[in-house]
């Protein structure tokens, strides 16, 4: 069987949690809402109606696009996309094609292996989204509350080589939406969208393949992985049988576990895109753009980085205490109160995170603290750390590591005790004797 | 400059028009005497001009994130031809964006 590389690109929709829609000023909390209640003249595309740009959605916009290393354009419009289909009123919608907000950033994320790669950021534009269709009995019902509450788009570079890398890059997004604040970001509520673009190729081709599986309407990030997966599996096993791949669309059917066909394109969809003649133009100075930089949060990826480093916790541990803002800034919070009390950065991640604790309030920290502090030894509970200890201990041991090896099963004392030698007694001995088996297996 | 018939099936299309074949043939030619009347403009040197995308030549014109109400149900669904526990309602349409 020939050797074949995997070629995915991603497209992320996520609707912002402004207060108002993207070009009217109706509100966008229309989640359960009676249909058509949070509608206007502008977002129901009535004649003569008159858009205007929401200047919180377009900050919001720019502030995902510089943190994923994108460059603000200097000039940028937007557009209309012509297309039929009823879920938008006026016949088209509004969104940037030529001249995007955002354009070629980057983003670092971490493949199968664990080695980090780099996502090439094509653009990330605004737009508006569309009303919501319920098919039924022949009928389409149509609810414009969602129409026009503001989208943006982040769009890869077809950079992706395996699931590992896509799954990494959909967390640090929705991560990023939540830290920046600028939405939700809940994928099931459908705040957050991804679309992924599948195709195969022989290993060592440089070219884009000539066809492309878009996945769409995949509201969890695991069936995302699942159906790229299948995906690939499909595409090659069709490739090594002579077939011939087409463009289509695919959804995830997840009784099934295979993607199935929704849409098969014959020829290119004709959108007509040209500026919107209703929208001024978008214009920024490199020192405004300079400005909002600098203005951005901490990043997640920054975040951890910094407590790693400062904190000197480990790399999982950061992962686990950065993963929300809020709780992030209460373990920061209670690290300055610790230190009052004499209590290390490292007691205090470890126990949150070998407690399962879910920091979501300042009560939190000084129950966490006292219990710390109530301990009588500070205990090592740092996995890492342990393994480290247990073996280091083997290699020093090795008599004992291999009578117990031959059967001697009272050696392994041995081995404990001068874990609990080393460790002046501060780790738990079950514990340590579970590893010791683990490791001399 | 003829239009084929296939352009015209194509523009029909793109405008959710059915045309009969006869109607393709008339539109052919008479689309394609717009086309030749339009092309005169071609004589006209326009390198140094600027697309006009927009009249006001304003930019950065922003509207703060503040609500208005909207309008009421009954009110957006008066003009409609079909409606149903307040949502608009039209013959069934597949996914073709
Ligand atoms: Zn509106």
């Amino acid at each position: 069987m020939n050797k074949y590389e995997t070629v995915i690109g991603l497209e992320v929709h996520v609707e912002l949690n402004t207060k108002s829609k993207m070009f009217c000023r109706c509100s966008v909390d229309y989640f359960g809402a009676k249909p058509n209640t949070h509608t206007c003249p502008v977002c129901l595309g009535l004649p003569g109606a008159l858009p205007y740009i929401n200047k919180q959605a377009i900050e919001d916009c720019m502030e995902i696009g510089l943190a994923l290393n994108c460059e603000i354009s200097n000039l940028s419009r937007f557009e209309r996309k012509n297309y039929f289909y009823p879920d938008l009123a006026k016949g088209y919608q509004i969104s940037q094609y030529r001249w995007p907000l955002c354009i070629n950033g980057w983003l670092e994320v971490e493949n199968e292996k664990g080695e980090k790669v780099v996502i090439r950021i094509n653009r990330a534009h605004q737009e508006e989204d569309t009303g919501k269709l319920t098919h039924s009995n022949g009928e389409t019902l149509i609810d414009y509350n969602r129409s026009s509450v503001p989208l943006v788009e982040v769009v890869t570079e077809p950079d992706f080589r395996d699931t590992a890398e896509v799954r990494d890059y959909a967390k640090k997004l929705q991560q990023l939406f939540r830290y920046l604040g600028v939405s939700n970001a809940d994928m099931e509520r459908g705040d957050m969208r991804l679309e992924a673009n599948v195709s195969v190729r022989l290993e060592g081709t440089k070219e884009l393949p000539s066809y492309r599986v878009e996945l769409k309407n995949i509201n969890s990030f695991r069936f995302m992985v699942a159906a790229i997966e299948y995906e690939v599996k499909r595409q090659i096993e069709a490739l090594e049988k002579g077939e011939k791949l087409v463009q289509e669309t695919r959804g995830w059917d997840e009784n099934k576990k295979q993607t199935f066909v929704q849409r098969v394109k014959e020829e290119a969809n004709d959108y007509r895109y040209f500026p919107d003649p209703d929208l001024p133009v978008l214009e920024f100075t490199s020192a405004e753009v300079g400005q909002m930089k600098n203005d951005l949060p901490e990043l997640p990826w920054e975040k951890l980085e910094r407590f790693v480093e400062d904190y000197e916790i480990s790399l999982n541990n950061a992962k686990i205490l950065t993963e929300e803002r809020i709780s992030a800034d209460l373990f920061e919070e209670a690290i300055k109160q610790g230190l009052e009390k004499q209590i290390k950065p490292q007691q205090i991640a470890n126990f949150i995170v070998n407690q399962k604790i879910k920091l979501d309030s300042e009560e939190d920290i000084a129950s966490i603290l006292e219990s710390i502090a109530n301990k009588k030894v500070d205990m090592i509970e740092d996995e890492s750390e342990l393994i480290r200890l247990v073996q280091e201990a083997i290699t020093e041991n090795k008599d004992s590591a291999d009578a117990y090896k031959s059967g001697k099963l009272g050696a392994l004392n041995v081995i404990l005790g001068s874990v609990m030698k080393k460790s002046n007694g501060k780790v738990n001995a079950d514990k340590i004797r579970q590893l010791l088996e683990d490791n001399l297996k | 400059m003829k239009l084929s018939q296939d352009q015209v099936k194509k523009v029909a299309n793109l405008a959710n028009l059915t045309l009969t074949s006869e109607e393709e043939d008339k539109y052919a030619d008479q689309l394609s005497d717009v086309l030749s009347y339009i092309d005169q403009l071609n004589l006209v040197d326009t390198k140094s001009a600027e697309p006009t995308f927009n009249v006001t030549d304003l930019s950065n014109v922003l509207a703060d994130d503040e609500i208005t109400p909207s309008l009421e149900q009954d009110a957006v669904l008066q003009n409609a031809s079909a409606k149903k526990d307040g949502f608009f309602v039209t013959k069934g349409v597949f996914e073709n964006e």
